[in-house]
């Protein structure tokens, strides 16, 4: 094994020694959180400090499980959609339908030309606005008071508004179903959404202007929180952070799931794996994402949205087990479904993209300071209620 | 110069404050609660039950239960009645004795509504719910939830037409397949009189006639299982 | 990607002690599974990773599943004689499947952007022998998620650098994912308790409680 993929001996840790072998000072033990405003949720990191420096690092987290995995044993399918809702809770059409895409492959299901317009035109729009929300806390960690956040939730708000006049709900939409989407969109909508995506690039080059060559925040940024590419690889990072580090790998390119494989959009990939690199890769993704959004509205065929012979109660599928993932806004999502022929799974896996992103917190933040842990953590862009479930 | 793009950022600052006495679009802060957003059509806040008419006797509600299993959160509570009233088709149906529901634990995730096959539970939009008693003041009695059906055309007017046109379809399915029996009903009757009144020319070339009157009457048993 | 079968042929042959199998699966588009058996769980896992023509370099998802002790009812038809005429009839075959806990991973390539091989290892039992080899030396990504199997259903990985509990608090006790495992009695309060609620309302008040049933109107 190399070093590259062990964790470094962090248990035992002793402070510096000075010239006569005697210890320089003591170290100090913090626990930050899980009450906190700047970890993103309720999260604890137990840090070791030499004076201001990251000695040793551990997370803790499990103050948000609520055994998601155990309840979607006891009820049927179509009960546990609005459950993944709950997940990720800033992405939930995302979550939805990386569930449904993964019954749909374990009962062979399939769906409708248009319904899977509308899904790659929802996906887009959550990662759209997972991203600017993404910048948004991660400048106010940095200090910024709040100010590019509050332009970032302004924008969210046109989204989640075309979220909630589809599908009843602004962020817990429980929208996807086995085989298409819950209702259709009208051209009321679609034509708000023409609106909301040419709004975006100028709100986009604005929030650019802003932040992007900002010295505070290419002093605090630059090759803090670096993460080399094979260590990337072996901790299966994913997301915007992997390709961050120089890894072309995305999943609507690899897998080509859905109907990706029709839009013509590049994949950004990042060069020295640092925060500022996960920063532009994100800004860079959004533009990405404004180009599908133009092309799936301007393509949208007509048609039904949910196949008719799909049935809402009673759905068995026959024994088997199937893993099914997308890209989601964060990293790979993916669910693992075992069935044993019954209205209730057997075994139901979430695989969480900020859970496993948050391995090499501990890699990341070493010999940085204190407050550089804050911005990194907030680099990885954690929700602790997919971390958690 | 050193600063020079954090003026620049300043300068977008100072855009958008200053432009907020100018233009609306940056305004976009809504005094709650002395202003409030027109709310969606499809937005979706806790279940009501809908009645025509009579919030006792036209509640479309008959107790079939499935909501109940679906609810995801397991928040609804039936009870069954013992007797039966009269639907809007006029069958007599089973109706909810009791039927609750505890809003702290409902999740509006509106599942009832698409899996309800009587077009009895729909989504309310009501929110500003707040009670001082955290347990019996969040659990909604079936006096609570039932609403009419103006209240809910009124809120959603799309399906509630669509919800109207299927009643109605059903409605008239029914009265259809009644008419059709009572007519059957009648036609076999007269036949049969027809016969009894008719007894001698059973033996005469009349018999292809007469037994042909058998063959309808004899329709409603054996014919329909052998044809399935 | 090869096959399942010509990886399997290639693995015995780099290291014969091996018992693998290939696990089938019914649904349409499942992968199957290769099952190793624990003392070469490693090995070939070391394999899998460093072959030049697999190169599954990322470990996408560590599972952990528990299978209790169950009687398997499959049907069989078979070819009986019944009074000189031969008949075909179904048979039901019982089989004991002992309780075992699962492990399953899921392994992808990110050079050569090929996957899923699914490999799966079993304990003996549920009770005591709970012990598989720890693939975190091998993928990083494995730290976190085989600390999660060991605290939700008790499986102990050897050679994990940190394990113990992550989601469940340290003085935890109890496995809470298997499928026997009981809620500890912490009765709250429900307006509208019914079914196994109403069970535990009554064990906690022993006042009859009255369930929420109002008078039937007539």
């Amino acid at each position: 094994m190399s070093a590259a993929t062990m964790p470094p001996p962090s248990f035992q840790v002793k402070p510096k020694l000075d010239a006569q072998g005697e210890p320089l000072g003591e170290l100090l033990e913090i626990s930050m959180g899980p009450h906190h405003p700047s970890t993103h949720g309720v999260f604890r990191m137990d840090v070791v400090l030499d004076g201001e420096e990251v000695v040793k690092l551990k997370p803790v987290f499990g103050y948000l499980h609520r055994n998601h995995e155990k309840i979607a044993e006891g009820i049927s399918y179509l009960s546990t959609m609005p459950y993944t809702d709950r997940l990720d809770y800033f992405c939930s059409m995302t979550n939805n339908w990386a569930y449904a895409l993964t019954i749909e492959k374990l009962a062979g299901l399939p769906v409708p030309e248009r319904a899977e317009y509308i899904r790659v035109i929802m996906a887009e729009l959550t990662r759209l606005q997972n991203h600017t929300c993404l910048i948004g806390f991660f400048v106010q960690d940095m200090g910024a008071l709040g100010t590019p956040m509050m332009y970032a939730f302004r924008e969210r708000e046109k989204i989640l508004d075309l979220f909630e006049s589809v599908s009843g709900a602004r962020m817990m939409c429980n929208y996807m179903r086995f085989g298409g989407v819950r209702v259709d969109v009208n051209d009321t909508w679609l034509a708000q959404a023409h609106k909301v995506t040419n709004e975006y690039a100028k709100f986009l080059d604005e929030f650019e202007e802003f932040l992007t060559a900002n010295e505070i925040l290419l002093a605090r940024s630059q090759f803090v929180g670096v993460i080399p590419k094979d260590l990337a690889i072996s901790a299966a990072i994913t997301g915007p952070m992997l390709r961050a580090s120089g890894v072309n790998y995305d999943l609507r390119k690899v897998d080509k799931y859905g109907i990706y494989s029709r839009f013509d959009f590049k994949v950004p990939l990042g060069e020295h794996g640092d925060i500022y690199d996960r920063y532009m890769v994100r800004v860079l993704e959004m533009r990405e994402s404004l180009k599908i959004l133009q092309q799936a509205l301007r393509d949208i065929p007509a048609g039904p949205v949910m196949d008719p012979k799909a049935k809402l109660r009673g759905f068995r599928p026959k024994p088997g087990e199937v893993y099914g993932r997308i890209e989601g806004p964060k990293g790979e999502l993916g669910f693992y479904v075992i069935s044993d022929g019954s209205p209730n799974p057997y075994r139901y896996r979430i695989r969480p993209p900020s859970f496993i992103n948050l391995t090499v917190l501990e890699d990341m933040c070493l010999g940085h300071k204190i407050s550089d842990a804050v911005v990194i953590l907030g680099s990885v862009d954690i929700v602790l209620g997919e971390v958690d479930r | 110069m050193l600063g020079e793009q954090i003026i620049k950022g300043m300068a977008v600052t100072a855009k958008n404050f200053f432009g907020s006495y100018v233009s609306k679009d940056r305004l976009t802060t809504v005094q709650y609660p002395e202003e409030r957003l027109p709310q969606k059509g499809n937005t979706r806040q806790f279940p009501m039950l809908v009645f025509d008419g009579d919030p006792e006797k036209g509640l479309r509600c008959v107790a079939c239960t499935i909501c109940e299993k679906e609810c995801p959160p397991q928040c609804i509570f039936i009870v069954k009645s013992k007797d039966k009233k009269p639907d809007y088709k006029g069958q007599p149906q089973l109706y909810p004795a009791v039927f609750d529901i505890d809003v702290s634990v409902c999740m509006s995730c509106s599942i009832c509504v698409e899996v309800c096959p009587f077009e009895s539970i729909k989504m309310n939009t009501e929110f500003e719910l707040s009670e001082p008693d955290r347990f019996e003041g969040f659990l909604l009695h079936k006096e609570d939830l039932a609403k009419s059906n103006e209240y809910y055309s009124k809120l959603h007017p799309d399906d509630a037409r669509d919800s109207d046109a299927v009643l109605t379809a059903e409605k008239a399915k029914a009265e259809a397949k009644a008419k059709a029996a009572v007519e059957a009903k009648l036609a076999a009757d007269a036949k049969a009189k027809a016969a009894a009144a008719n007894p001698a020319p059973v033996a005469t070339p009349i018999p292809a006639k007469a037994t042909a009157p058998a063959a309808p009457a004899a329709t409603p048993n054996p014919p329909p299982p052998a044809a399935k | 990607m090869e096959t399942l079968e010509q990886i399997k042929v290639r693995i015995e042959k780099a290291m014969p002690q091996t018992k693998i199998d290939i696990l089938p699966n019914e649904c349409p588009a499942g992968d199957r599974s290769l099952v190793v058996d624990t003392a070469s769980g490693f090995a070939v896992a070391k394999f899998l990773r460093d072959d030049a023509q697999l190169k599954l370099d990322y470990c996408s998802n560590v599972t952990g599943i528990d299978w209790p002790q169950a009687t398997i009812k499959t049907k069989v038809k078979k070819k009986v004689v019944v009074e000189g005429v031969e008949k075909e009839v179904e048979e039901t075959i019982e089989t004991l499947r002992s309780g075992h806990l699962e492990v399953v991973y899921h392994l992808y390539s990110m050079e050569l952007k090929h996957g899923p091989v699914v490999l799966r290892m079993r304990t003996e039992n549920r009770a005591d022998k709970t012990t598989l080899p720890s693939l975190t030396p091998l993928w990083r990504g494995a730290e976190l998620q085989e600390r999660e199997v060991f605290d939700l259903y008790g499986v102990v990985f050897e050679g994990h650098p940190d394990l113990r509990r992550i989601l469940m608090w340290d003085e935890f006790v109890g496995f809470p994912m298997r499928r026997d495992y009981v809620c500890p009695d912490d009765f709250e309060y429900e307006p509208t308790p019914h079914d196994k609620v109403l069970e535990q309302a009554r064990k906690h008040y022993p006042v009859e409680v009255k369930p929420a049933v109002a008078e039937v109107k007539p």
